[in-house]
C-alpha cells in the first residue's frame, strides 16, 4: 500500500446515495469487459444534484464530459456516505474513475464494507466536518499509517480516525488476499 | 445480563455466547442474490475456485430487477445466472416469479434464521424472528461458497410502540414517521428491535413493511419476536413447521429506546429526495401537489392485503386524466390471490397498467421509468434522485392507500375519508 496519497479533493454533502454514485440504469455494463467497464468511471458520482456536485461553489462535474476518469482522487464528504443500494458497483465505479480515498464523515455499512472487502479505495472517518473547510479543487496530501490530512492549498493538518481493524485487509488488498495470507482460504 | 434477539440469533450461529460490539464467524442459513448483483458474485465464487456449494438447498438466485429482461446486456448475463444454477443445483426463481425478498417471506425465511442478500432491502427477513442483512456481491459469494461470514453484533435500539393506528393509516406510515424521527443514518450499523402493543398486534404483512424499510434508517437489520401471527404467516404458506419462538430477554441491554404513540399518527408522505424528509399529510407543503404516475406494488408494499387495501378505494372509479397508475404485484402467488379476487380487473377497469410480479418500476430500469420534471407518487421504500432511472424527477413515498386515492384526484390525497 502506498504511504502517502496526493490529489485534488472532489467535495460533497451529506447522504450521498448509491444511485448518485452510479445510476442504475447503466449497471447493464459489464464490469469484466474492459470496454464496458469503462463506462463506470464516465458516469461515477453523475448524478448529484449539480448545485451540490463538488461544494463549496457546486456545478463542478466529477468526470467531465468525454472523459472516462476523474481529475479528482480523493473525495471529502459528510455523513452516510454510499447509503442506500448495496450494489458494489458503486465503489468500483469511484476506483474507476480514479479516486484513490474517501474522506467521510460516516458512511452507510454496506458501501464501507464492501468498499474494504474489494479494497477498491481508503475509506477513512473524520471527526469534524471537512466538507466545511475544504473546497473542491484544493490540493491535498493524505498520510496512510498516520491517518494525517494535510491541505497543501490552506495549510491547514487535519487528524482522521484510525483505520483499526480494516488495515490489514486494505494493506492486502483486498478480503480473498488477505484471507489467503491469514490463512482463512488455502492458497493456489 | 439478558440478551437481544441479535444476540441470541448470532451467538447461535457462532456456537458461542456474544454481546454488541463483537466481531463473530457465523453459519449462514440461507445466501441469496438478485439478477443485478448475482453476475458479480458469480464471478467472484468462480475466482476463489469453488465448482460446488456446501449446500445449494440454501442458495438462491432471483431474477427480479430487470425482469422480464430490458436490455440486450442484461439478457445475456441473466443466462450466466440460469447457468450458476443449472451447475450448482442452487434454487433459481426466474422471470415471472416476483421479487426476491417476498418470495423469501412466502417460502424460505425461518424464525433464529441467519439470512445474507446481496441487496439492501434484505433486512425484511427479520419480520419472521430471524437475522436478515444485506451485504455486497462479494461478501455474498463467500456466504454462498463456505456458508458462512463474519458479522459485527449490532447494538440494538427498541423501538417500542404503543396505541392503536388510526383507520386509513398503516404501518407504512408508522416507518415513514419512525425514519423521519431519527433521520437516513438514524440506526446506522444497529438492529431495529420492535416490540410492544402496537407492532404485536401487527399482521405479518405489515411488520414485513418495518423491517423491509430498516435499511431507510441505516439499520443492519429490522427484527421482530415470533409468534403466533408467524406461525399462522407460515402455516398459510404450507411451513408451519418451520416455527420457532424466539424473543429478547425481559432484561436485554439496549442502546437507544425509542416510544411511540401510534394512536396520534397521520398519513405520512416522504418528499423528494430522501426517505427521511417526511411531512403529516394535513402539512400545507402535502396541498396540491400533482401526480404524473402512481406507483403500487415493490417488496415494501406489493403484497396482496396491499393491493386489497388498493383495489377497494379505486372499485367503480378512475384514475383522473393526465395520471398514470402502475401496479407490480410482489409475486407470483400473490399475482394469482389478487387475479382470483378480482382485484386486477379493478385495476384495469380503473385504468390502471398491471405488470407481471417483479421489482418493476422501483429500480429505476424498466416498466415505468420517469420523464423529465415528472412525479411519481409510490409505495416503494426509496425515493432518491434519480432511483426510477431518471435524476430529473421527483419521488413521492407513502401507503397503498394514500396511493390509490391520490390516483383517482391525481394529486396527493388524504384517504381517511374515502376508506
Amino acid at each position: 500500500m502506498k504511504e502517502y496519497i496526493q490529489g485534488k479533493a472532489y467535495v460533497v454533502g451529506d447522504n450521498i446515495d448509491t444511485d448518485q454514485i452510479i445510476p442504475a440504469n447503466y449497471l447493464v455494463y459489464s464490469l469484466s469487459d474492459p470496454d464496458e467497464r469503462k463506462y463506470y468511471g464516465r458516469y461515477a458520482l453523475s448524478s448529484v444534484p449539480e448545485k451540490e456536485a463538488g461544494l463549496p461553489k457546486g456545478n463542478i462535474p466529477f468526470v467531465k464530459a468525454g472523459k472516462d476518469s476523474s481529475e479528482f482522487s480523493i473525495i471529502i464528504a459528510g455523513k452516510n456516505f454510499g447509503c442506500g443500494s448495496s450494489r458494489e458497483h458503486a465503489p468500483v465505479a469511484l476506483q474507476i474513475a480514479g479516486v484513490e480515498a474517501v474522506i467521510a464523515e460516516s458512511y452507510a455499512r454496506i458501501f464501507y464494507r464492501n468498499s474494504v472487502d474489494g479494497g477498491f479505495f481508503i475509506p477513512f472517518e473524520t471527526p469534524i466536518r471537512l466538507i466545511d473547510q475544504i473546497a473542491t479543487g484544493d490540493e491535498l496530501r493524505l498520510d496512510i499509517s498516520s491517518a494525517t490530512l494535510l491541505n497543501i492549498s490552506s495549510g491547514k493538518e487535519y487528524k482522521l480516525k484510525s483505520l483499526g481493524e480494516i488495515y490489514g485487509i486494505l494493506e492486502a488488498g483486498d478480503i480473498f488476499e488477505y484471507a489467503r495470507r491469514s490463512g482463512l482460504i488455502k492458497a493456489g | 445480563m439478558g440478551k437481544t434477539m441479535v444476540e441470541k440469533i448470532i451467538g447461535k450461529h457462532a456456537g458461542k455466547e456474544v454481546v454488541a460490539g463483537e466481531l463473530a464467524i457465523v453459519d449462514v442459513d440461507l445466501a441469496y442474490v438478485q439478477d443485478w448483483t448475482g453476475p458479480l458474485a458469480i464471478s467472484q465464487i468462480r475466482e476463489m475456485g469453488f465448482k460446488e456449494l456446501k449446500r445449494p438447498e440454501r442458495v438462491a438466485i432471483f431474477i427480479d430487477h430487470s425482469s422480464p429482461s430490458s436490455a440486450k446486456e442484461i439478457a445475456t448475463s441473466h443466462i450466466g445466472l440460469r447457468e450458476f444454477a443449472r451447475n450448482t443445483g442452487c434454487k433459481l426463481f426466474d422471470v415471472g416469479s416476483g421479487v426476491c425478498h417476498v418470495i423469501v417471506a412466502e417460502k424460505l425465511a425461518r424464525p433464529w434464521d441467519l439470512i445474507i442478500g446481496a441487496d439492501s432491502h434484505t433486512c425484511m427477513g427479520g419480520a419472521f424472528g430471524a437475522l436478515a442483512t444485506g451485504m455486497g456481491s462479494t461478501d455474498v459469494a463467500v456466504a454462498i461458497a463456505f456458508g458462512k461470514t463474519w458479522l459485527k453484533v449490532p447494538a440494538a435500539v427498541k423501538v417500542e410502540v404503543k396505541g392503536k393506528l388510526q383507520k386509513g393509516v398503516y404501518a407504512k406510515d408508522l416507518m415513514l414517521y419512525l425514519i423521519g424521527k431519527i433521520g437516513a443514518d438514524g440506526a446506522s450499523y444497529k438492529s431495529l428491535e420492535f416490540v410492544g402493543e402496537t407492532t404485536e398486534n401487527l399482521p405479518m404483512h405489515e411488520r414485513l413493511v418495518l423491517t423491509n424499510m430498516a435499511i431507510e434508517a441505516g439499520a443492519k437489520c429490522g427484527i421482530f419476536p415470533s409468534d403466533i401471527k408467524t406461525k399462522a404467516y407460515l402455516a398459510e404458506y404450507g411451513r408451519e413447521g418451520d416455527y420457532k419462538e424466539i424473543a429478547p430477554d425481559p432484561d436485554a441491554v439496549y442502546e437507544r429506546k425509542i416510544e411511540i404513540d401510534a394512536s396520534m399518527l397521520e398519513p405520512i408522505i416522504a418528499f423528494p429526495h430522501t426517505v427521511d424528509n417526511v411531512r403529516a399529510i394535513s402539512h400545507p407543503d402535502c396541498a396540491d401537489v400533482s401526480i404524473d404516475q402512481i406507483y403500487i406494488g415493490t417488496c415494501t408494499n406489493g403484497r396482496f392485503e396491499d393491493l386489497k387495501v388498493a383495489a377497494d378505494i379505486l372499485k367503480g372509479r378512475h384514475v383522473k386524466e393526465g395520471t398514470r397508475l402502475v401496479i407490480t404485484p410482489g409475486s407470483k402467488d400473490i399475482y394469482q390471490k389478487a387475479m382470483r379476487a378480482g382485484l386486477l380487473d379493478i385495476f384495469v377497469e380503473a385504468g390502471g397498467a398491471v405488470n407481471s410480479p417483479g421489482c418493476g418500476a422501483c429500480p429505476g430500469a424498466q416498466t415505468g421509468i420517469l420523464g423529465d420534471g415528472e412525479k411519481c407518487l409510490s409505495t416503494m421504500n426509496r425515493n432518491f434522485k434519480g432511483r426510477m432511472g431518471n435524476p430529473n424527477s421527483f419521488i413521492y413515498l407513502a401507503s397503498p392507500a394514500v396511493c390509490a386515492i391520490s390516483a383517482i384526484t391525481g394529486k396527493i390525497t388524504d384517504p381517511r375519508r374515502f376508506i
